[in-house]
């Protein structure tokens, strides 16, 4: 049906081709499918590398198997963070944009060719980079902070995939306009695409940061200017570093949206409160860069409390927020779908064996429980005097970045196979255990992370036996047996993103081909097998009887209050310093 | 849906609905309570970053450590490294550099301790064990950390910001005493 139906578009006096969706009746545009494919091909590709990576970090770390020698842990985990955090995830984040401007709103892609262009840009740049590191002189971890030194050709590389994206952006913003001045959507852009406008607007900041940060940091290490301050570096690198995971946060909520959307007809609770959810980031998330300098010298205690609550944490609020209307959406679809007994019976009764909303449901909770109270205790000014660069930071983060945004863009992909390849996924079995397998690995490397840290262990180091050291120093027992089951989840959780990439990339070359006759089951088991239009009439004042998400938020408000405490007992009982 | 656009045109006249509202109160309270406490430690608490850092060329923060170690060592570690022993309540110097911590000290219990860090390189990161402090440490700033042990043992110190090939090396010491007796 693809190309058969394809019918011409010509709006605003530029041809374009679409086809017309048969699940939804988007129209969509061949040449927007394309650099959706693409981008995400890309993104898998890099996931694959970068999470081989993270597994051998992992056993490096496991003290019994302590597999890399010292300087090649050192490459290999700066080629993780580079790998997964920057390629894997913009690339996706680049799909999706594209995926909730041109197809959500079956309008054209603004300019596919300058598309095609950052596309390139990102792919030059990514491997640009990846040879400097693995080249093997520019072993500085993806935060280089100054005054290390890289190679020349490691910051250009970043330097070529930020401009990439940034193009990249400008098309996805330039979609917008086109669909607006051609009318291709009535009244205001869907919540998804909201949510995706939110993340692109984060991503204009948050490069401009990069830019102003790293393209000094290129002259510097060619020799064209002598020094760069240390702390000034750290503070406008978070400005990127920081806002790009605020980026992330948007864009895997706008994904959450999607596919409880797609899976069981969701729709918001109402629209007003998760937009506001959403403009709460843009306005606030940004000055989140400062908690990554808590324990720096000569920064003011005001400053850092400022900016540390995000003002108010009102950042926060706006996840605590989706944190709620989210599984709201979910609880209110499901009563509506006829699972209306009791209390959980809507919970019991969802889609578990539809990998994108099992996906989806997993990442809302890890990323909640896990990701969000651990990075507001992380981030309480005075608290991060006990956790700082421990691995309870890279526990925090796997935390929210792997559980959360990687495994809802996994989530995701199981309703992008059909709708956008246009293949039925192969291996339903296995792409239905692939989401527990990979959330459960995950779950365990977070937390075994985050009880190293808490006993002090440290984050990017090679051996806490200090076997080779002149002094040396004894962790606890409890810290090797952390580190150990951490080992143990990372294998795990590897196994959960081999099979995701097995299942993918199988499916984009031999799954069997989706048209009108069999896409509504290629879209996985769905309480209701109507992917448009089904529920209609809820919401409003009357049909609002959502117990088991109240229960639900009250056990995640009492859990983050409870811990919160405790680790300010932690902290009262070390050193006092002033 | 929310991948339609929404089905009231005008959506910001919408109703929110009483449970929405319930919960934005409490996680904004919550917001509050969470600032109050940042500013309520600094108040009460006794655990807070030292604000007194100076801008300080490493070469003279290298000889005042110097001066500091010659003056006050008291003894030699089992590794070779000099153990400083200043008075009680007095400043004390320590210097991180590719891949040390240098010198050692020894300290009293209960007593309150002036300590400037500060990197000869790279960022270092001091990371005392297992009480389980940690501060960042860069070149050309001097940090001031006014400190009070208040147990007695062997501390490590070990470097927790990534700093090079030897990064997993550098480790330093203190020891705590009681207070008027020595190791
Ligand atoms: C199989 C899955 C994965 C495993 C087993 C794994 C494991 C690890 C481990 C053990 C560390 C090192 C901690 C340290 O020594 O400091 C690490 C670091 C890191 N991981 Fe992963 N990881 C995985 C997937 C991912 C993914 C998907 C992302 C991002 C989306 C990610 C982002 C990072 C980052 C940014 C770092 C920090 C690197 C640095 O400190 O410079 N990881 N990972
Ligand atoms: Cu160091
Ligand atoms: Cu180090």
């Amino acid at each position: 049906m693809s190309i058969a139906s394809a019918e011409t578009g010509i709006i605003g006096g530029i041809a374009a081709k679409f086809r017309t969706c048969p699940a939804t009746g988007l129209k969509i545009d061949l040449a927007a499918e394309k650099l959706i494919k693409a981008n995400a091909v890309a993104a898998v590709v890099f996931l694959a590398i970068g999470g081989l990576f993270g597994l051998l970090v992992a056993l490096t770390r496991w003290p019994a198997v302590h597999l890399l020698p010292s300087e090649m842990f050192y490459l290999v985990l700066t080629a993780h963070g580079l790998d997964v955090l920057l390629l894997w995830i913009i690339f996706f984040e680049i799909a999706v944009l594209y995926f909730a401007s041109a197809v959500l709103l079956s309008c054209r892609l603004a300019t596919p060719r300058i598309a095609w262009a950052a596309f390139w840009l990102m792919i030059i740049g990514g491997l640009m980079t990846n040879v400097a590191v693995l080249q093997g002189e520019s072993s500085v971890m993806f935060t280089s902070y100054v005054p290390m030194k890289a190679a020349p050709h490691f910051y250009l590389g970043l330097i070529l995939f930020a401009v990439g994206a940034l193009v990249a952006v400008m098309v996805f913003f330039g979609t917008l306009v086109v669909a607006r001045d051609e009318r291709t959507y009535e009244g205001s852009v869907p919540l998804v695409t909201f949510g995706a406008i939110t993340a692109a607007i984060i991503a204009v900041f948050t490069i401009a940061s990069g830019a102003i940060i790293l393209i000094p940091t290129f002259l510097w290490s060619v020799g064209y200017i002598s020094h760069i301050d240390t702390v000034m570096y750290k503070l406008v690198w978070w400005g990127m570093g920081h806002s790009s995971q605020q980026i992330n946060v948007a864009a895997h909520v706008a994904v959450w949206y999607a596919i409880i959307a797609i899976t069981i007809g969701a729709k918001p609770l109402s629209e007003k409160v998760s937009r506001t959810a959403f403009f709460l980031y843009i306005l606030f998330l940004q000055l989140a860069c400062a908690h990554h300098l808590l324990v720096e010298p000569g920064l003011s205690a005001e400053w850092r409390v400022f900016n540390t609550s995000y003002a108010l944490y009102l950042a926060v609020l706006g996840s605590m927020i989706h944190g709620m209307t989210v599984p709201g959406a979910i609880e209110a679809a499901q009563r509506k779908n006829g699972f209306n007994n009791g209390i959980f019976e809507w919970l019991r009764k969802a889609p578990w064996s539809n990998p994108a909303f099992a996906g989806m449901f997993l990442s809302l909770v890890m990323f909640g429980f896990l990701g969000g109270i651990s990075g507001v205790v992380l981030g309480t000014e005075q608290i991060n005097l006990i956790l700082h660069n421990t691995i309870y930071v890279p526990g925090h983060f796997h935390a929210t970045v792997v559980a959360g945004t990687t495994l809802a863009f996994m989530a995701i992909t199981y309703l992008l196979l059909p709708l956008i390849f246009q293949r039925q996924v192969i291996w339903p079995t296995l792409a239905k255990w692939q989401p527990y397998l990979f959330g459960i690995g995950v779950a365990g490397i977070s937390l075994f992370m985050m009880g190293a840290g808490t006993l002090g262990v440290s984050r990017r180091h090679w051996d806490i036996t200090f076997s080779d050291a002149q002094v040396t120093f004894d962790y606890p027992a409890t810290a090797f047996l952390m580190m150990g089951l951490n080992g143990i989840f990372a294998i795990v959780a590897s196994l959960g993103g081999i099979l995701y990439v097995l299942i993918t990339v199988g499916t984009v070359f031999f799954g069997k081909k989706v048209d009108a006759s069999n896409i509504v089951e290629s879209l996985g088991p769905m309480p209701q097998k109507q992917v448009s239009g089904a529920v209609h009439e809820y919401g409003g004042a009357g049909t609002w009887h959502l117990p088991g998400t109240y229960i639900l938020v009250t056990v995640f408000f009492l859990s983050f209050v409870l811990y919160y405490f405790v680790n300010w007992k932690y902290l009262s009982e070390i050193w006092p310093l002033s | 849906m929310a991948i339609h656009p929404p089905e009231e045109r005008i959506w910001w006249n919408e109703r929110i609905e009483r449970g929405e509202l319930v919960w934005i109160g409490i996680a904004f309270l919550w917001g509050l309570v969470m600032f109050s406490m940042m500013v309520y430690w600094h108040i009460e608490g006794k655990q807070n970053l030292s604000n007194e850092a100076y801008r300080i060329d490493p070469a003279v923060f290298e000889k005042r450590t110097e001066e500091f170690t010659e003056k006050f060592t008291v003894r030699e570690d089992e590794t070779g490294y000099p153990i400083a022993k200043p008075p009680a309540g007095g400043d004390v110097y320590m210097l991180a550099r590719l891949w040390e911590w240098w010198p050692m000290l020894e300290l009293e219990k209960g007593q309150t301790y002036r300590l400037h860090l500060s990197s000869l390189d790279w960022q270092h990161g001091f990371s005392l064990q297992p009480t389980n402090i940690n501060l960042q440490v860069h070149p050309g700033i001097e940090h001031v950390i006014t400190l009070t042990p208040t147990e007695t043992g062997s501390f490590g110190i070990v470097c927790n910001e990534f700093c090079g090939l030897g990064h997993h090396q550098m480790v330093g010491r203190i020891y705590v005493v009681e207070a008027g007796k020595s190791q």
